[in-house]
């Protein structure tokens, strides 16, 4: 039996969650396949083959791929579990992975094992629920797992290592359910956010969108990814794309900067596995210092700079 | 067009929640329950499209004891024209409740079901994408923004990197993201008049679906708690810390 991994992916590059994914699928004990999925997706066939732990690369490269639909891309993976040879499918927990894997579950007439943060056997895993409050042990005894792979639960495989080999396989039909009109894609020379050592977020208490640029000296000083927390993307301060939390991105950075934010529970739940929480806050009493290793009370707008001019 | 919006009775999301001492779960006795968020947002999409003349009827929908009918009660509160039950005890997950629904779909013959992304109890996000699979419609997840014209419709969905909008053609099934909409407040005249709205029951038995769990969960646990951290007098004391303590910066 072997485990397939689903590749997010741009037809370009691989996303690194990919990998955090197939370091979760290396624990289930059986071959690793990965499914690249696109359109003129050859260099990250490549680039998935050489991954640590990937035995094999199915590429099915087709127009009605490239956009990573989830339609068409779940009827295929259905159709590749005929033979029988998968006992487990998995997908990284981005908007894509989460967008795909329910559909081939429910057609696969199986449960969903959602954001795993821990493999404990084969068909035994441990997810978050009410936003991290509380972890789950849950056991699957459904024939084909299907499980979607939070990123920070897992060290992401080995970028070399793997000596996979590259088949391609012929693409299904096209549904036509759905078609991509446009990506508006935020454009930033700074890390991605799920895969940063350092991130610099501002809360409600930046004030507007404006007063973010305070943040970009300190940002750019650590080669940080910089987030936000709900309220400030609620408050039209930065992009959807920024939101740190329960219902946004999930983050694990080394460094994790809290500026202006008071920690609600659903924040709380996306950056608490950070390793080091520095807060910064006006107010003495918001929860946020709660959960951080350092906290200055004080007036982001003077405490930030300075920290600028201190960091040299 | 009939709109069907599923809603889910969860633990309010200002509430802390406690793990039970015997790890069976969380406590839920005595704790304070509301609409899932994400459902609400999906209530009040469904009322603008009715308010546009793009829906005729928003059938509220809910899966669960019979306490749900107050969830469904707060969505006829809102302005849902009528509410549907699948009563029953027994612990659902989200393909069970997604064959409940296609089951009511294929009873009520909506053209859209609009679906919140996740509940924030589980925070499985799976029952709309598993509804649409189903179905066999076009899925939209993550909406941000919904344009019908006739049967076409334009999403604006929230991805990783940013905003990506996509075509798709009812038969529909689209998931709401946190900035669909903000939902209207429920007032007290159209409390009184939901009262006298429609809710009819029904369970899983009358629709021929198999509710049975697929997943056993084996315990639940607090997670790992974070030490309480120092505060620091000034900018010195902090990045004296940062480097020379955690060693996170050099």
């Amino acid at each position: 039996m072997s485990t397939l991994v689903i590749a997010d992916h741009d037809n370009q590059v691989l996303k690194g969650a990919t990998r955090n994914t197939i370091a979760a699928a290396s624990m289930l004990g059986s071959d690793v396949v990965v499914l690249v999925a696109g359109s003129d997706c050859q260099a990250v066939a490549q680039s998935a083959a050489a991954v640590a732990g990937v035995s094999k690369v199915l590429l099915a490269d087709s127009p009605h791929y490239k956009d990573g639909l989830p339609e068409s891309l779940a009827d295929f993976v259905v159709g590749l579990t005929g033979g029988g040879q998968f006992s487990h499918i998995l997908a990284s927990a981005t908007a894509f992975g989460k967008s795909v894997a329910p559909r081939i579950a429910a057609m696969l007439d199986v449960a969903q094992v959602s954001e795993i943060i821990s493999v404990e056997s084969p068909d035994t895993f441990v997810r978050p629920i009410y936003a991290g409050n509380a972890f789950a042990t849950v056991q699957s005894k459904d024939k084909i797992k299907v499980i979607t792979v939070r990123a920070t639960g897992f060290d992401a495989a080995a970028v070399t290592g793997g000596t996979g080999t590259v088949e391609s396989v012929p693409a299904g039909p096209d549904s036509g359910k759905s078609v991509l009109v446009g990506r508006e894609l935020t454009k930033s020379d700074r890390p991605e956010l799920t895969a940063a050592k350092v991130i610099v977020s501002g809360g409600r208490g930046m004030g507007s969108a404006e007063a973010f640029k305070v943040l970009e000296p300190l940002a750019d000083k650590l080669g940080a990814a910089m987030g936000a927390s709900r309220a400030a993307v609620d408050a039209g301060y930065v992009p959807n794309d920024w939101q740190v939390g329960q219902t946004g991105k999930i983050v694990a950075p080394e460094l994790y900067f809290a500026v202006g934010i008071s920690g609600a529970i659903q924040h709380l739940a996306g950056m608490k596995d950070s390793r080091v929480i520095v807060a910064i806050n006006k107010d003495e009493e918001a929860p946020i210092f709660s959960v951080a290793d350092y906290g200055i009370v004080g007036d982001l707008f003077q405490v930030v700079p300075e920290l600028v001019k201190e960091l040299g | 067009m009939k709109v069907m919006v599923p809603v889910k009775r969860v633990v309010d999301y200002n509430v802390k929640v406690r793990v039970k001492s015997d790890g069976t779960g969380v406590e839920t006795a005595n704790v304070k329950m509301s609409m899932n968020p994400f459902d609400e947002i999906g209530i009040e999409e469904a009322l603008r499209l009715k308010e546009a003349g793009a829906a005729t009827e928003v059938i509220a929908v809910s899966c669960g004891p019979a306490a749900c009918q107050e969830t469904l009660r707060t969505a006829l509160a809102l302005g849902a024209d009528r509410a549907i039950l699948v009563q029953t005890d027994v612990e659902l997950q989200p393909l069970a409740v997604a064959k409940l629904l296609k089951a009511l779909v294929d009873k009520e013959q909506p053209k859209m079901a609009i679906v919140g992304k996740q509940a924030i109890d589980d925070d499985c996000n799976q029952t709309g994408q598993m509804l649409s699979a189903l179905l066999g419609w076009s899925q939209a997840t993550f909406a941000s923004k919904v344009k019908v014209d006739g049967d076409k419709l334009t999403v604006t969905r929230e991805v990783d990197g940013g905003l990506e909008t996509i075509n798709i053609t009812l038969p529909a099934v689209i998931t709401t993201d946190l900035r669909l909409n903000e939902p209207r407040y429920v007032t007290l005249p159209n409390i009184m008049k939901a009262k006298k709205k429609p809710l009819e029951i029904l369970t899983p038995e009358a629709l021929g679906v198999d509710v049975t769990p697929r997943l056993i969960t084996l315990k639940v646990a607090e997670p790992p708690a974070r030490k309480a951290g120092i505060k620091v007098p000034d900018v010195k004391a902090l990045v004296d810390k940062l480097k020379n303590e955690a060693k996170v910066i050099s």
